[in-house]
């Protein structure tokens, strides 16, 4: 890697100056820079994130033409269409993550890097998170704007249930997204292991969302966002632990 | 070695006394069993479905412990065990959700409901349906037991979340009237009709996961020969 000629390719933060000293990067350290490389690959291609926002406006624009809008207000759709695109789009990074991997066997070197294999999965799942968090960036004011949601008060309790949701979801993802790139079924396995654990996320996620939106007293929302909270501390945690089984010994 | 491995027969003495203790089970819920007071015969039902319902359970415990064996010791008997229990389970789910709507239909006036316990049902049918399209979809024995394990493991954990969820969402189901913690509150002749049914159902479990298992381990033995018989030409 220190060879002069491949300095130019290598990706900005990407690489430990090792020529300095050989210290191997610590967890946190490592996990950076996986997550700034895999950020640095989709910050200069952009392919990824702008197709998962496309199909994020694509995915509400068709929702609201799927109910009979005499019948059902836009505003009580708002909710469950903002997790659902949510979603879908998450799976579409999702899918990336570890298929930008078998490129020229990408997936190799990583493996002889001297960073610990939790690090590999924290790293991916960072940089995971951060697609998840700016597709919705957009996606979320523009479920507002669309659907005529007045989003003034609750946006920061908002802001909050996304970050969580986003957690969940990239914790089993990132893990599922290893796995299924060396199958045989590849990208079509992802989104049939994710979706079930997807669920209790996207319901905890949308009853929180739909109870503020109505104004009722919090209290209401909290038995939802324990479960919420529950699943990305057993996930998080499990998955981090099960992501060194799925790479070859 | 070979003529001593010839003679597995597909139905063993384990399967015919499974089928002889279901066939006995159910002469017990049609002829001795009396027909309950409000649903009347559709109610028979419940000597099927619960026992297939615990019995999916006992499958995704075994899936899930033989998993964390298999992770622990790398032990292939485990990873077996486990595909051959995953695959019986959903069997078992698969009949709890074709029981369900059929007593459903006349007693509750309608076949699906999305309440509590039919969502956990299908969302169980649908992590373990998973489980064996993964195992499908990869070649390399270790490769497929290392990820089924974890997808065990973490589908096993999903279970809680997903209980938890639908009950807050809303449930209609029965309420448990054998396993809740006072004493049942069934009359005695329809327990031990249940309870015989169950240790019926609990053979079947038994003898399938058995045949699976010798399946699995008699398609890796082939696998194995014909890797040899490449190997040696």
């Amino acid at each position: 890697m220190s060879d002069p000629t491949f300095r130019d390719t290598t990706l900005t933060g990407a690489t430990p100056r090792e020529s300095e000293s050989p210290v191997l990067p610590g967890l946190l350290a490592a996990t950076w820079l996986i997550a700034s490389k895999d950020l640095a690959i989709e910050f200069r291609t952009r392919t990824a994130f702008f197709s998962a926002l496309v199909f994020a406006l694509l995915g509400l624009t068709i929702f609201f033409f799927a109910w009979d809008p005499t019948a059902v207000a836009a505003i009580d759709l708002a909710p469950g269409v903002l997790w659902v695109i949510f979603t879908f789009s998450g799976l579409l990074g999702l899918q990336r993550s570890f298929g930008v991997e078998q490129a020229d066997r990408a997936m190799d070197a990583l493996l002889a890097a001297p960073v610990e294999r939790e690090a590999i999965y924290l790293g991916k799942a960072v940089a995971n998170f951060l697609f998840v968090v700016g597709v919705q960036v957009i996606a979320i004011p523009a479920v507002a704007l669309f659907y005529n949601v007045p989003l003034g008060s609750i946006w920061l309790s908002l802001t909050g249930i996304a970050v969580l949701a986003a957690l969940g979801i990239v914790a089993v993802g990132t893990l599922f997204s290893a796995m299924a790139v060396n199958t045989r079924l590849a990208e079509l396995l992802l989104p049939m292991l994710s979706l079930p654990f997807f669920v209790p996320v996207v319901m905890a996620a949308a009853q929180t969302t739909s109870r503020l939106l109505a104004g009722r007293p919090e209290a209401e929302a909290w038995p939802w966002l324990r479960i919420l909270l529950g699943f990305d501390l057993v996930f998080v945690l499990a998955c981090a632990i099960a992501f060194p089984y799925t790479l070859d010994e | 070695m070979t003529t001593e491995r010839r003679r597995a027969p597909l139905v063993d003495m384990w399967i015919i006394i499974a089928a002889i203790a279901v066939i006995a089970a159910y002469v017990r819920v049609i002829w001795f069993t009396p027909a309950e007071a409000t649903q009347g015969l559709a109610q028979k039902i419940y000597y099927l479905h619960l026992p297939a319902a615990l019995n999916a359970y006992l499958a995704f415990g075994v899936v899930f412990v033989t998993s964390i064996v298999y992770l622990w010791l790398h032990e292939e008997r485990a990873d077996r065990v486990a595909e051959a229990s995953a695959e019986v389970g959903l069997l078992f789910t698969t009949v709890v959700l074709t029981t369900g709507p059929i007593w459903g239909k006349p007693i509750w006036g309608t076949w699906w409901t999305w309440d509590a316990r039919l969502t956990l049902t299908l969302f169980l049918w649908f992590i373990y349906a998973g489980y064996i399209v993964l195992r499908g979809a990869i070649v390399e024995p270790s490769l497929r037991a290392r990820y089924s394990a974890v997808l065990g493991i973490l589908g096993a954990l999903l279970i809680p979340f997903i209980h938890m969820s639908v009950y807050l969402f809303r449930t209609l189901h029965p309420m448990p009237i054998v396993l809740k913690p006072d004493r049942p509150s069934l009359p005695p002749e329809m327990l031990h009709t249940l309870m015989f049914s169950f240790a019926a159902f609990v053979l079947v479990y038994l003898a399938l996961v058995r045949a699976r298992y010798r399946l699995s381990a008699e398609r890796a033995r082939v696998a194995e020969l014909e890797a040899s018989l490449e190997g040696g030409r």
